[in-house]
């Protein structure tokens, strides 16, 4: 794991229960609620959670930040899970705990809660990491006065494979909001 | 009953993800919702599966579970008197 160039979290683990533990112990993030989200949102969630700690944003008083994620398995991992669960018909116990996350845009509700966001959110799923959509979006937010920032990316997991790419957005930065960079920052 | 119990506060923990607690830190008679374990709504319904899937109790009126998850005593205490299996 990395913020703005430098690696803040780099160990192996044998699975991505064990690696999103260990990464969110060693952000010494306090949310019991945390270990109740599905692998998706643990992602989504400890992801923006060290961006937006990192940039000083207060999760005590109401932010107005817009969210736009994205990316190609939308909430397959749970849904396989919840599948599982009423496959067979002399054994049919679904959990409501899994069957809430058989959605990809509640990770966006998890990060929401956690820092008062009452903002815009959308959640995209694309074939491919999507530059210029969350380009030509966050612009439109912004533009129409809908959020101050607006935090856009990209969370995708399937399995053990996961990659998450975040970014924030707002009218003072240190780099130009273009199609090229967003493509730059994603392939650094 | 103890086993009873013990088996509870497992799997409580276990289905509710209640990762920073153990057995030892929950009383018998610890309210289960509000100031005790702060359960949550879909911690209930977990619950109410549970019943169904451990222990053969189907609850047809959700608002009986207010009184039988109150704490473990009064989960332990159902269950061992409706339970067919």
């Amino acid at each position: 794991m990395s913020l703005d160039g430098h690696v803040i979290f780099n160990e192996q683990h044998s699975n991505f229960s064990e690696f999103i533990k260990a990464a969110y112990k060693a952000q010494n993030t306090k949310y019991p609620k945390f270990f109740k989200m599905d692998h998706l949102s643990k992602l989504a969630f400890l992801t923006a959670d060290i961006l937006l700690k990192n940039q000083g944003i207060n999760s005590e008083i109401e932010n107005n930040i817009a969210l736009v994620f994205s990316n190609k398995a939308s909430s397959l991992d749970t849904d396989l899970s919840h599948q599982k669960a009423i496959q067979d018909k002399d054994n049919y116990f679904p959990s409501p705990a899994v069957f809430v996350y058989t959605l990809p845009n509640i990770c966006l509700g998890e990060i929401s809660i956690k820092y008062k966001l009452y903002s815009e959110n959308s959640f995209f799923i694309f074939e491919r990491f999507n530059a210029k959509h969350l380009f030509t979006y966050t612009n439109s937010l912004v533009q129409d006065n809908k959020a101050e920032s607006v935090l856009c990316g990209w969370v995708e997991l399937e399995g053990e494979n996961c990659e998450a790419f975040l970014y924030l957005v707002s009218e003072k930065g240190d780099m130009k909001h273009t199609k090229k960079n967003i493509i730059t920052l994603y392939n650094t | 009953m103890e086993a009873l119990k013990q088996e509870l506060k497992e799997n409580i923990i276990e289905q509710l993800n209640l990762e920073d607690m153990s057995v030892e830190d929950i009383a018998d008679d610890d309210m289960l919702f509000g100031d005790g374990l702060a359960l949550d709504s879909i911690d209930a319904l977990e619950l109410i599966v549970m019943l169904d899937k451990n222990y053969g109790i189907k609850l047809t009126d959700p608002k009986e579970g207010r009184t039988i998850f109150e704490s473990i005593n009064t989960m332990a205490a159902y269950i061992s008197e409706h339970r067919t299996k």
